[in-house]
């Protein structure tokens, strides 16, 4: 379930910056950018891969070159507080009917904010190197930390 | 909705009350000011009208006029009527968000009362703050006294908010001269000014939640060069909803106003260029002339930006000698307006002398006794066919004699 939601048929599919490139006369109005194909109702009831994004749109865009450090979730540990989906900067976490289900790897850009506002003991996100894969991280992951007394 | 106010065919109004006038009858949905000497009247009179329900609208206190042309620009992204006042060093503050909202085509109204810059601090008017927006992507039309300036403000709305032009307007009148000298000024009654600037068309607003959008995006160097040309030329190509706009006004109310205006220019062998309020000193200066039959003639780029030059050709073209009057100190250059009407006169095929005079920094008065002095040395370049003074001079400054270059060019 989480897959389809994570990487959805537009999302990352360019970088971005490779739009075509036209002249003054075609050039988009005073640069105000039209997030959606067509107006769309209230988005705020729309799920974001159920909207007609246009290419203006970052959503079809990827910058996950930019990172070099990436979190990576752990669903054991988790209690889906949602600390970190109200955190990021980059609305890269993804949660539906406030559950968490993962992050967005085409927008994430590794800041590590959610990793820090994690209240889990261990932290159910944690920073691995960009090139770490997701198994062996989660293999990796450390146990529970004890009170010191 | 808003209380109505009647008024007398002819009220006895300041510049900036004029001003403040216009902005209540435009019924504009969000001032944000942060006032400042001597455009303060303007914001204090509007947010009174706000208080005693006479606009429906938000006047929104900042602390900055970084922050009031900021908030100018939300109001507008978001699809509101926009207008501000300021002057001066808070003028020079907003430079930077001034080019922000041109970029985004947010169709603001800025009134500005002209006003010298510090340092040394001074609060009376010259333009060197109008010439501080002169690259900023600004429509600016300038008045010379209350009743234009509540006329073109009535008008800026208009020009602005059309779909063809869609760009910021500021509406310039000078310090004191203009905006604390009370004279006649016959405006319109509420009713008869909203229809002619018309209900607020919103476009691409940001509150339209539907269609949501993007304002103030990043272009680097394969795409910021094609914006700035689609601006250029929306400026470029503004001058035709402008005249419109000022057809239309006359229509209403008889008063016209033209993109270059001249005044005694039929026959005239030699001419001042000025902007502002000693516009009016130069023209009364000029009549007493004419009266003895000196033909001089004024002529004043009543839109600075888009700069008029054909116009300017036009009205030029026939003159021997043309003195261009800049009253801001441009610091190791030519005068900005005496650069601009040179470049245009030197593609005519009369290419007259043309020269340039520094006057009126800070507040000081320019005479008619000035400008008689200058309309001699104008005379005198017309009779021997080259120039008898520096090309660059300052008058009214106390000290000896200020001049720069030399030239003997004939016609």
């Amino acid at each position: 379930m989480a897959r389809g939601v994570l990487a959805t048929e537009k999302r990352g599919i360019r970088e971005l910056g490779a739009e075509e490139k036209v002249g003054w006369d075609e050039a988009q109005f005073g640069v105000i950018l039209p997030s959606f194909e067509k107006p769309i109702g209230n988005a705020a009831f729309i799920r974001p891969e159920e909207r007609p994004y246009s290419d203006f749109n970052s959503y079809t865009a990827t910058v996950a070159s930019w990172r070099v450090i990436k979190p990576v979730y752990n669903r054991d540990i988790c209690i889906d507080c949602q600390n970190c989906w109200v955190w990021c900067p980059d609305t890269s976490i993804i949660s539906r009917d406030k559950q968490m289900m993962g992050i967005d790897y085409d927008h994430c850009k590794g800041c590590g904010v959610c990793v820090e506002v994690c209240p889990t003991n261990p932290k159910s996100l944690l920073m691995f190197l960009e090139s770490e894969d997701p198994e062996e991280a989660l293999a990796k992951w450390p146990e529970k930390k004890k009170k010191s007394k | 909705m808003a209380e109505k106010m009647e008024l007398n065919e002819v009220e006895v109004w300041d510049g900036n009350y004029a001003v403040s006038q216009a902005l209540r009858q435009a019924q504009v949905d969000v001032v944000a000011a942060y006032p400042i000497t001597p455009s303060t009247p303007i914001v204090e009179n509007y947010g009174a009208y706000v208080a005693n329900g006479y606009v429906d609208g938000e006047f929104v206190m900042v602390e900055s006029e970084h922050a009031a042309m900021s908030a100018c620009v939300g109001a507008a992204a978001a699809g509101g009527r926009v207008a501000t006042a300021t002057s001066s060093q808070g003028f020079a503050l907003m430079v930077e968000v001034l080019y922000q909202a041109s970029g985004m085509r947010l169709p603001i109204v800025l009134t500005v009362v002209n006003r010298a810059l510090a340092s040394p601090l001074n609060v009376r008017g010259d333009h060197s703050d109008m010439y501080l927006g002169r690259d900023s992507g600004w429509i600016q039309i300038d008045a010379f006294n209350a009743q234009e300036a509540y006329d073109l403000t009535l008008c800026a709305f208009r020009i602005g908010e059309d779909m063809r032009t869609r760009l910021p307007v500021m509406v310039h009148q000078d310090g004191f001269d203009t905006s604390h000298t009370a004279q006649n000024v016959k405006p319109l009654q509420d009713d008869e000014a909203y229809k002619f600037v018309g209900v607020y068309k919103p476009f691409e607003e940001m509150l339209d939640f539907s269609k949501a959008v993007t304002y103030g995006a990043q272009t680097e160097e394969d795409w910021h060069f094609e914006h700035k040309a689609k601006q250029h030329k929306a400026l470029m190509d503004s001058p035709v909803v402008i005249d419109e706009v000022f057809e239309e006004f006359k229509k209403l109310t008889g008063r016209e106003y033209k993109r270059v205006e001249s005044y005694l220019m039929d026959d005239a062998e030699v001419a001042i260029v000025a902007l502002g309020s000693n516009v009016e000193t130069a023209t009364y200066t000029a009549q007493q002339l004419r009266e003895k039959g000196i033909k001089v003639g004024v002529v004043s780029p009543r839109c600075f930006r888009p700069f008029p030059f054909d116009e300017i050709r036009d009205a030029l073209k026939d003159v021997k000698s043309v003195a261009v009057l800049d009253r801001s100190c441009p610091m190791g250059a030519m005068g900005a307006l005496f650069n601009e009407v040179t470049a245009a006169m030197y593609t005519t095929d009369s290419r007259p002398i043309i020269s340039n005079y520094i006057y009126g920094l800070g507040g000081r008065d320019l005479t008619v006794e000035d400008i008689k002095a200058i309309y001699e040395e104008q005379l005198a370049n017309a009779e021997v066919g080259h120039l008898t003074t520096p090309v660059q001079q300052f008058i009214g400054v106390r000290g000896p004699k200020l001049g720069f270059f030399e030239t003997r060019r004939g016609k």
